[in-house]
C-alpha cells in the first residue's frame, strides 16, 4: 500500500497495461517527450520508447483516427485528448464512427481502445478548458463512459477499460490530478459497470462522479453532525451503468440525491432520476433532488466557477432543506 | 482515334487536361492482368447499372451514390492490392468493394435491406464493409476515414506486417481537415498508406474548381506534405494499375505514403437524387467520349484480344448481376434479433444492469 497521488496513478495505470501487452500503444499531444501537459504521462516515454508512445501534431482527428484504425486491424490503443472540451473538433470520430461501426458492420469489426482525456472545472481555466462532457458520451450507444474518483480507482478502472473489448471513454477529472489516495501495491484491475458505495446512510442517497465524489463525502460527513446520515455512492462508470446498486441503495433509504459537475440539461443525473421513478417509485418519500452546475457555459474568476460548481456546503444546504421539509 | 459503342468519337485522353501535366507511369500492363481489369469495370458497370434500375423499382431505399464512370481506378487497385491490404471507401463504394472480391449478392443484398447483405442489411450501401476480403469500411462522413486508414497503416507498420492502407476519396474532401491532418501526419511517421483522389470534378454539386485555391485540388497539396505530386488519368486502367503498383510497392518497402490525384468522371450524379443537371452538356459528352471501358475494350482489341473473348467477360457479368440481384430478391429482410445486436463486440447491446 502506497500514497498516490491521481495523476501518479494515471502513469502508473498505463505503465501496468503496457508492460503486460506490447499491443497496448499510446499517442497525444506532449503525452511523450513533456510527460503531459498534466504531468500524468511523465517517465512513458523513456520507458516504453517512441515506437509505443507517440507525441502527435495537434490533430485530434487525426489522433482518434490512428487510435480507431489501428485498434480494428489488431492494436490496443490508447490515445489522449488533452482537455476534454476539444472533444467538439473530432467528435466524428467518437460519435459516427468509434461508437456505430461494430453495429454497422453487423460486429466485423470492434475498437478495444482507450480514449482518456482531461475533463471538468475548478481550474480557473473558463469555459472552453473546464467542461465535464461525459455527457456527450453518454448519449451515444456504442461507448463505454468511465470517470474515476480516486487514486486506486484511476488505475483499477483504467486497466479494466484497456483490457476491455470495446471502446471506452475514460474521463480524467483535472481538478483531481493533485488529490491523493491509498492505493494497494502490486497489478490492480477493476471492473467497469459496478457502482462503488462509500458511505452508508439511512436517511438519503447521494450519487456522484468524479470531483463531485468528495464533496459528497464531505457533505455526507457534515450532514450526520446534523442528524441525517446520507450514504454516497460513487457511479464510477456511466456506461455500463450499475443500476442495481443505486436501486437498493435508495430504496433502503426513499431519498435521491445526484450530485453532477455538468450543466443541467440531460446530465446523467437526470438518466439515474428517470430510472429510480420508474423502477422504484413506490420506495421513495419525496421527490429525487438534482445538484448540478447551472445550465450555463463555466466561468474563468474563481468566485464565479466556485458558486457554479456544486460545492459541499451547496449540497449540505440542498439536502438538508429537502430533508426537513 | 477509337470509335465508341454509341459512335462518337473518342479522345486521346482525358477532356481539358493537358497530357503533359500527367503522371506516366514506368512499365507496361501484360494481358492477362488487362482482361482482369476489364473484367473488373465491366462487373463494376454492369453491377451499378443494375442498382440504378432497382432504386427506380424503390427496391434500393435511402440513398446510394454510383461509380458509374470511374471504374478504373477501383479496378485498378482491386489487381494491384495484395490480399493483406486494406481497403477504406466512402459511401461511393460499391466498386471499391467488388474490387476486393466481396460477393456480388453480399453488396446487392446490403443494397436491398437483406440478410444475405455483407452487414446483415445493418449498413447499407454508404457503409459496406467485409474484412474477410479486406475492406475495412465504407465512410459516410467526408475526411474521417483518411485518418482511420493512417491508423490501420501504423499497425501494420508496428508489427512488421508487409501490409498497405489504401484510401479513397473524392475531390471534396480534399478541403476538409481531416485531409490535411492525415496527410501530415501519415508523412511524419512515413506509414505504408496510399490516399487515392478521385476528382470527378464535382464535390456533391458544386464544381470542384469554383470552391477550390489550386487548380488540382489533391495533386497541388501533396509538395504541402513533402510528397510527389501525382495527377493521373483516372480512366486509363493501364495508367492506374502502374501507378497504384508503384505507390503500392514503395509504402510496402518502407517508402512511406502516396498521395494520388485520379481525375476521372462520374456519369451519373452524385447520388440517386441528383440528375447532374448543373454539369454543361460539352461536358458530358466529351467524358462520355472517354468511357474507361470504351478505350481499355479498344485497347484490348488492338493488342489482339478476340471480341468474343471480351464478349464472353460482359456475358459472365450479366449472368453474375442476375444471380446477385435473384438472390437478394429472395433473402429475407432482417428481424428483431438483428436490430439489437452487435453494439458491443460481445454481439449485445446492453448498458446498464
Amino acid at each position: 500500500m502506497a500514497e498516490l497521488t491521481y495523476r501518479d496513478a494515471v502513469a502508473r495505470a498505463i505503465t501496468q497495461e503496457m508492460e503486460r501487452d506490447p499491443k497496448v500503444v499510446f499517442l497525444g499531444e506532449d503525452v511523450g517527450g513533456a510527460g503531459g501537459v498534466f504531468k500524468a504521462t511523465v517517465g512513458l516515454l523513456e520507458r516504453f520508447g517512441p515506437e509505443r508512445v507517440r507525441d502527435t501534431p495537434i490533430s485530434e482527428q487525426a489522433i482518434l483516427g490512428a487510435a480507431m484504425g489501428a485498434a480494428m486491424t489488431g492494436l490496443r490503443p490508447i490515445a489522449e485528448i488533452m482537455f476534454a472540451d476539444f472533444f467538439a473538433v473530432c467528435w466524428d470520430l467518437v460519435a459516427n464512427q468509434i461508437a456505430k461501426s461494430s453495429y454497422m458492420t453487423a460486429g466485423q469489426v470492434s475498437f478495444p481502445l482507450v480514449i482518456r482525456s482531461g475533463n471538468g472545472g475548478g481550474l480557473r481555466f473558463g469555459a472552453q478548458h473546464s467542461q465535464s462532457v461525459e455527457n456527450w458520451a453518454m448519449a451515444i450507444p456504442g461507448l463505454k463512459v468511465v470517470a474515476p474518483s480516486n487514486p486506486a480507482d484511476v488505475i483499477g478502472l483504467f486497466a479494466a477499460a484497456v483490457r476491455d473489448p470495446d471502446p471506452v471513454m475514460f474521463f480524467e477529472h483535472k481538478g483531481l490530478y493533485s488529490t491523493k489516495g491509498e492505493v494497494p501495491d502490486g497489478e490492480i484491475v477493476d471492473t467497469l459497470g459496478s457502482a462503488k458505495v462509500l458511505r452508508s446512510g439511512a436517511d438519503a442517497t447521494i450519487v456522484a462522479l468524479a470531483a463531485m465524489v468528495p464533496r459528497a463525502v464531505a457533505a455526507a460527513e457534515a450532514l450526520a453532525q446534523r442528524g441525517i446520515e446520507a450514504g454516497v455512492i460513487d457511479v464510477r462508470s456511466l456506461v455500463p451503468l450499475d443500476t442495481q446498486t443505486i436501486l437498493r441503495e435508495v430504496a433502503a433509504t426513499g431519498r435521491l440525491f445526484t450530485v453532477e459537475e455538468n450543466p443541467r440539461l440531460c446530465g446523467w443525473g437526470a438518466e439515474i432520476v428517470s430510472i429510480v421513478a420508474e423502477e422504484c417509485f413506490n420506495y421513495l418519500d419525496g421527490p429525487p433532488l438534482r445538484i448540478t452546475t447551472p445550465h450555463i457555459p463555466l466561468p474563468s474568476a474563481d468566485a464565479l466557477e466556485d458558486m457554479a460548481i456544486p460545492s459541499t456546503e451547496r449540497i449540505v444546504t440542498v439536502i438538508e432543506r429537502a430533508m426537513k421539509s | 482515334m477509337t470509335s465508341t459503342t454509341d459512335g462518337t468519337a473518342a479522345t486521346a485522353g482525358p477532356p481539358g487536361i493537358d497530357p503533359g501535366t500527367l503522371h506516366h507511369p514506368e512499365g507496361s500492363v501484360e494481358v492477362p492482368t488487362q482482361l482482369a481489369l476489364y473484367r473488373q469495370m465491366v462487373r463494376m458497370r454492369k453491377f451499378e447499372t443494375r442498382a440504378y434500375d432497382l432504386f427506380m423499382e424503390n427496391l434500393v431505399k435511402g440513398t446510394s451514390h454510383l461509380s458509374l464512370g470511374q471504374e478504373a481506378i477501383a479496378a485498378a487497385f482491386g489487381e494491384a492490392m495484395e490480399q493483406q491490404d486494406y481497403t477504406f471507401a466512402t459511401y461511393r463504394g460499391h466498386a471499391h468493394t467488388l474490387a476486393r472480391g466481396t460477393s456480388m449478392t453480399g453488396v446487392m443484398g446490403e443494397l436491398l435491406g437483406r440478410t444475405c447483405g455483407v452487414l446483415s442489411g445493418k449498413g447499407g450501401s454508404m457503409h459496406l464493409t467485409d474484412v474477410s476480403h479486406g475492406v475495412m469500411g465504407s465512410y459516410a462522413i467526408v475526411g474521417a476515414h483518411l485518418t482511420i486508414a493512417l491508423g490501420a497503416a501504423w499497425s501494420a507498420q508496428y508489427l512488421g506486417e508487409r501490409r498497405v492502407a489504401v484510401a479513397f476519396f473524392g475531390d471534396g474532401t480534399t478541403n476538409i481537415g481531416a485531409f490535411h491532418e492525415a496527410l501530415n501526419l501519415a508523412a511524419v511517421w512515413k506509414l505504408p498508406v496510399v490516399f487515392v483522389c478521385e476528382n470527378n470534378m464535382y464535390m456533391e454539386y458544386t464544381p470542384i474548381r469554383a470552391v477550390t485555391a489550386v487548380a488540382n485540388p489533391a495533386a497541388d497539396r501533396a509538395a504541402a506534405y513533402g510528397l510527389a505530386s501525382i495527377l493521373v488519368d483516372g480512366n486509363d486502367a493501364d495508367a492506374m494499375y502502374l501507378t497504384a503498383r508503384e505507390c503500392l510497392d514503395r509504402a510496402r518497402d518502407g517508402g512511406g505514403p502516396s498521395l494520388i490525384e485520379a481525375r476521372t468522371y462520374r456519369s451519373s450524379g452524385h447520388s440517386r437524387a441528383d440528375p447532374g443537371k448543373y454539369r454543361p452538356d460539352a461536358e458530358v459528352a466529351a467524358w462520355k467520349g472517354y468511357d474507361p471501358i470504351v478505350i481499355y475494350r479498344a485497347r484490348l482489341m488492338g493488342r489482339g484480344v478476340g471480341e468474343a473473348d471480351l464478349d464472353a467477360i460482359e456475358e459472365t457479368a450479366d449472368g453474375d448481376v442476375e444471380t446477385a440481384t435473384v438472390s437478394a430478391k429472395a433473402s429475407p429482410a432482417p428481424g428483431a434479433d438483428d436490430l439489437m445486436r452487435d453494439v458491443w463486440s460481445d454481439g449485445g447491446w446492453s448498458w446498464r444492469n
